[in-house]
């Protein structure tokens, strides 16, 4: 069981969260991109084996979606990302 | 090419068998040579699992490309290839991977004769057991749909389910009770190890070197950006073509030569009782609950669900999700709570973002990937013999147009519900 430290609500357990995926960089303007760059933005995920930051979703409480730095060999959650997000 | 189709491969028969109980089984030629690494080969494959042996010996047979290394960070068959449920199955969705997984379960049903290496192929043949009204439209459809193509998926009643699998208990206090069943008789089992195992003896005896605990580090270039070669742990091998079968890493080995995929890896997981008396005899599937169970030659229970849910490379034990596969188990099979659970592990499962496997060239000359393989046992003779013909010709194979890179690009999704136990 993770545990899963929301800005608002401070540390929960992970069944109170949905984990969103990677977080990707923010949507670039559809119109300045050819197809493959479009395609790209859509689809490809760096999908580390380590640090990553990815999103969460504290659906059964608060409602926030966050960054979250987290290692996925280890699983060690840090803090870290939460408050660039916020 | 290679010197390999010179060497004579020492066969397993009952005549050998006999004859080496007589020296006590000291003179069994080894199954594959440890030749030393060379300096250059036509084909280097990444990845001694199911599917990178499977694609050596499919290029030196269908192809003539023996001149061949399979390199390999760990041990041999010792990634997903030991970390799966062996199920070997065809009930897909989308009319290319029903032709794809089709092909696969033929090829399987050959493999012992045709590499003369007993996989312990036990073709029991799969139940679904359907919970929910939409699970059961969904199955229906999937049914009608492997109707033009062969493989057979019936819907059964509920007193049919009960006649096949008498372990089941009385189905009055499960929370869905089941509404139908259906039938897959394609459905097998084999020996995980063996189908590595066979593969690599036979690829080997066609000339292919297989050279374990070598990590490929980087890849070179060439002036072009074509990719000639790895870097590895043991030095520098140039090579016209290298092919990733890296499963579950391959974000993370292509990333060395700039390249980012469609992929995330996932934890899926599994476990085993202690052994029993047999007591089922068919490979159960109940996709509404997220569990699958079968009962192993060992007589062990093979329990497994659904993914982990978030990425993960940790190949453990995602604890919400072990309680709650066991408890759809103790659910339908009350009299299994009687049992102690034996072992435990995780495969790092990697999936597409179509969930439909990629065998594909890469926007690097040179550079050939398998992967997405979203619960990829099953399919590593059909998935080895297409990445060969892919690599050999420079052409995806006819089974395996649909299964390009190039699918993102236009949007062509192939969304696929048949891969591994969905909620």
């Amino acid at each position: 069981m993770l545990l899963i430290p929301c800005p608002d609500c401070g540390v929960r357990p992970e069944n109170e969260f949905q984990c969103l995926g990677e977080a990707v960089t923010s949507r670039p303007e559809p119109a300045t991109l050819d197809d493959a760059q479009w395609a790209g933005y859509i689809h490809e995920r760096a999908n580390r084996r380590g640090q990553h930051v990815e999103r969460w979703w504290h659906f059964a409480c608060c409602g926030m979606i966050f960054a979250l730095s987290r290692d996925t060999l280890t699983h060690a959650v840090s803090a870290n990302a939460q408050d660039a997000w916020r | 090419m290679g010197f390999g189709t010179l060497r004579l491969m020492q066969r397993y028969s009952f005549f050998t068998l006999a004859r080496n109980a007589l020296t006590r089984h000291q003179d069994w030629a080894r199954a594959w040579r440890s030749p030393p690494l060379r300096p250059s080969y036509d084909v280097v494959i990444v990845g001694a699992g199911g599917h990178g042996l499977s694609t050596a010996y499919h290029l030196a047979k269908e192809h003539g490309v023996s001149n061949v290394a399979v390199i390999e960070k760990g041990w041999l068959g010792g990634g997903n290839t030991a970390r799966n449920t062996h199920t070997i199955r065809s009930n897909y969705l989308r009319d290319v991977s029903i032709r794809f997984h089709d092909a696969s379960v033929k090829l399987y049903e050959q493999m012992s004769a045709e590499l003369n290496y007993n996989i312990l192929f036990s073709q029991r043949s799969m139940i679904d057991l359907v919970q929910s009204w939409g699970k059961l439209r969904d199955l229906r459809r999937r049914s009608l749909a492997m109707a033009l193509h062969g493989p057979t998926y019936q819907l059964i009643s509920v007193d049919e389910l009960r006649r096949r699998i008498p372990a089941m208990g009385d189905l009055q206090n499960v929370r869905l009770p089941p509404l139908a069943g259906v039938l897959h008789p394609e459905g097998a089992m084999a020996r995980h190890d063996a189908v590595a195992w066979s593969y690599a003896r036979a690829a080997d005896a066609r000339g292919v070197e297989i050279h374990q605990h070598t990590e490929v580090t980087g890849f070179l270039s060439d002036a072009r950006g074509a990719v000639v070669g790895v870097e590895t742990s043991r030095g520098v091998v140039r090579a016209g073509k290298v092919a990733l079968a890296t499963a579950g890493n391959t974000s993370h080995v292509i990333a060395r030569a700039g390249l980012t995929l469609p992929l995330v890896t996932r934890n899926l997981q599994a476990f085993v009782s202690e052994p029993v008396k047999p007591i089922i005899d068919v490979i159960v599937n109940c996709p509404d609950v997220g569990l699958y169970v079968m009962q192993s030659d060992k007589g062990e229970l093979v329990i497994g669900g659904g993914t982990d849910p978030y990425p993960s490379y940790r190949q453990g034990c995602h604890f919400a999700t072990f309680e709650d596969v066991v408890a759809s188990l103790i659910e339908v099979f009350p009299r299994f709570g009687a049992l102690k659970m034996l072992r435990q592990w995780g495969g790092a499962i990697e999936f597409a973002y179509d969930a439909s496997p990629i065998i594909s060239a890469t926007p690097r000359d040179g550079l050939f990937v398998s992967t997405g393989w979203y619960g990829g046992f099953k399919s590593i003779p059909i998935g080895g013999l297409t990445f060969a013909h892919l690599i050999a010709t420079g052409r995806p194979h006819a089974l395996a147009e649909a299964f390009t890179l190039g699918r993102f690009g236009g949007l062509r999704y192939l969304l696929e519900a048949g891969t591994v136990a969905q909620r």
